[in-house]
């Protein structure tokens, strides 16, 4: 099973097994991993779900499509380069080790 | 002598929340969830959308496994119903009798459906969608249906209409009003909302109104408006919005207008009381102050954040922006702020291709901003709105009007 880390503001590391086909966001909020709010339940419609992608495991993540592209303008942290909408990673195998850094702020 | 718990009364998003947000804010003492529902609490806006066409099941529906309210000590009562507050004791009683005794009491009742005095309303084939348990029967109701008449052309019903129509279902909508969503946008989105729903096959029948909903043997056979005319049915949806659930507070002494009056911090006259959500009513600083009573996640969700931070010693007027959305086909409307009293509406982009926004004023304000998938325009004007910036009518309509370098800006 795919593992996925999270880390958060004071520098805390969780890592879960994540199930193929559970977003990113999913396991952090079935797992009470703090810091991924998701107000709207992973519609790509609130932009609360921010967190930043390790920079050289982008190309592991699914593709950015144009409503999380467009999301991302509104979320509360700074967007940076490696910006995703954690409800858009949809987890795969070739994801195992991801490691993503959560924002300060999601609202 | 221990500390008595905060108790909060609803599960839905607001009372769930708050329980949550007590805890990130490291809260040591006792948390009581009273739900009336005999589930988990749940997300409700799938309900209408992936739940009803079974993309997703219950357990993404949940706001959090069953764990969850274990590790982090929230007491959570399913299947739980308050008789009453005693005030003076500072104590809740449960409909089985028990007393339960309060340090804060939150009230976090939503809302219920508005069942409209019809003739027939008690047919076999009515439907509803609010609770898990209703969105559980209308999914059996749609699958076995051919027929379906939905009163009221609010976002359940046409959201309903859209996934009804995906499974190839008549649907026929009757609205009161003129109207799409008359109650929250504006009459350009209504009128696009509702061509585009006639091009995928819905009929409406607007400024219409149903006499009777009639039956055979006991099942709904089709509706009758007063109008004469008959639309055959074997389900009929009935979204007509809801009332503010206020007997709680109302009967306590608390002041009710539709919703529990709350001050700009969500207190209730009673200071260890307060209201939050669907139920309550508060001075809304993105409307002038004006009592205000919102349906909607995003508006549950920060009324929760801001009552936790009082709770926890950090007390600050409610002041989030508010922002809607919803899901219908193909459609994805987003809202932020209120356009209530809108006097002039500003299109940007085209209405033709389907991507576009309206920017609504009133007296040259900016209101609210109305995006029909064009979901980069939403974030942006939640973050114009949300800092009390300003656009003119002739800067949103003009498409090469950099809005993301105005939203982000900094304040002058």
């Amino acid at each position: 099973m795919p593992r996925v880390t999270y880390i958060s503001q004071d520098q805390k590391a969780t890592t879960l097994d994540v199930d193929v086909g559970t977003s990113v966001m999913q396991a952090a909020v079935f797992n009470g991993v703090d810091g991924i709010v998701a107000e709207c339940g992973g519609s790509c419609m609130c932009a609360t779900c921010h967190v930043y992608v390790r920079e050289d495991q982008l190309a592991l993540c699914p593709p950015l499509e144009t409503d999380e592209d467009a999301m991302l303008e509104g979320t509360a942290s700074a967007r940076l380069p490696n910006s995703r909408l954690s409800c858009q990673l949809v987890v795969s195998e070739q994801m195992d080790g991801l490691v993503v850094t959560l924002p300060e702020t999601q609202t | 002598m221990a500390q008595e718990p905060i108790i909060i009364v609803g599960a839905g998003h607001a009372g769930f929340q708050v329980a949550a947000s007590l805890r990130q804010h490291a809260f040591e003492g006792g948390i009581v969830l009273i739900g009336d529902e005999p589930v988990l609490p749940y997300q409700r806006p799938p309900l209408s959308k992936d739940y009803l066409d079974g993309k997703i099941g219950l357990d993404l529906l949940l706001m959090r496994p069953g764990a969850f309210y274990r590790d982090h000590r929230i007491d959570y009562l399913p299947g739980t119903r308050v008789s009453e507050i005693d005030r003076a004791g500072k104590a809740v009683l449960l409909a089985s009798g028990e007393c339960l005794h309060y340090s804060h009491l939150v009230l976090a009742t939503g809302a219920r459906n508005r069942v409209p005095a019809l003739p027939g309303i008690e047919l076999d084939g009515v439907a509803y969608l609010r609770t898990l348990a209703e969105t559980d029967l209308l999914r059996d109701r749609l699958a076995a249906a051919d027929d379906i008449v939905v009163i009221g052309a609010g976002f359940i019903g046409l959201e309903f209409a859209a996934v009804a129509r995906q499974h190839g279902k008549s649907v026929h909508i009757v609205e009161l009003t003129e109207r799409a969503m008359g109650r929250v946008v504006s009459h350009a989105t209504s009128g696009f909302f509702a061509e585009a729903h006639r091009r995928t096959g819905v009929h409406f029948s607007f400024g219409a109104q149903a006499a009777r909903i009639a039956g055979d043997r006991g099942r709904v056979d089709h509706v009758e408006l007063v109008d004469g005319a008959r639309l055959k049915a074997d389900l009929v949806l009935v979204s007509i919005g809801v009332v503010p659930n206020g007997e709680l507070a109302a009967t306590a002494g608390l002041a009710v207008a539709n919703g529990i009056v709350v001050n700009e911090e969500l207190a209730t006259a009673d200071p260890a009381i307060s209201a939050i959500g669907d139920c309550a009513s508060f001075p809304c600083r993105h409307a002038a102050g004006q009592p205000t009573r919102l349906e909607a996640v995003q508006n549950a969700a920060d009324h929760a954040r801001c009552v936790a931070d009082r709770l926890v010693g950090k007390p600050h007027p409610y002041g989030a922006l508010p922002w809607f959305w919803s899901e219908q086909g193909k459609l994805r409307l987003q809202i932020a702020g209120l356009t209530t009293g809108h006097d002039r509406t500003v299109p940007r982009g085209s209405v033709e291709s389907g991507e576009f926004s309206v920017f609504c004023y009133q007296g040259g304000t900016l209101l609210g901003v109305e995006s029909i998938n064009r979901p980069a325009d939403h974030a942006h004007a939640r973050r114009l709105l949300a800092a009390g910036r300003m656009i003119t009518p002739e800067q949103a309509a003009d498409e090469s009007f950099d809005l993301r370098a105005a939203a982000t800006a900094r304040a002058a």
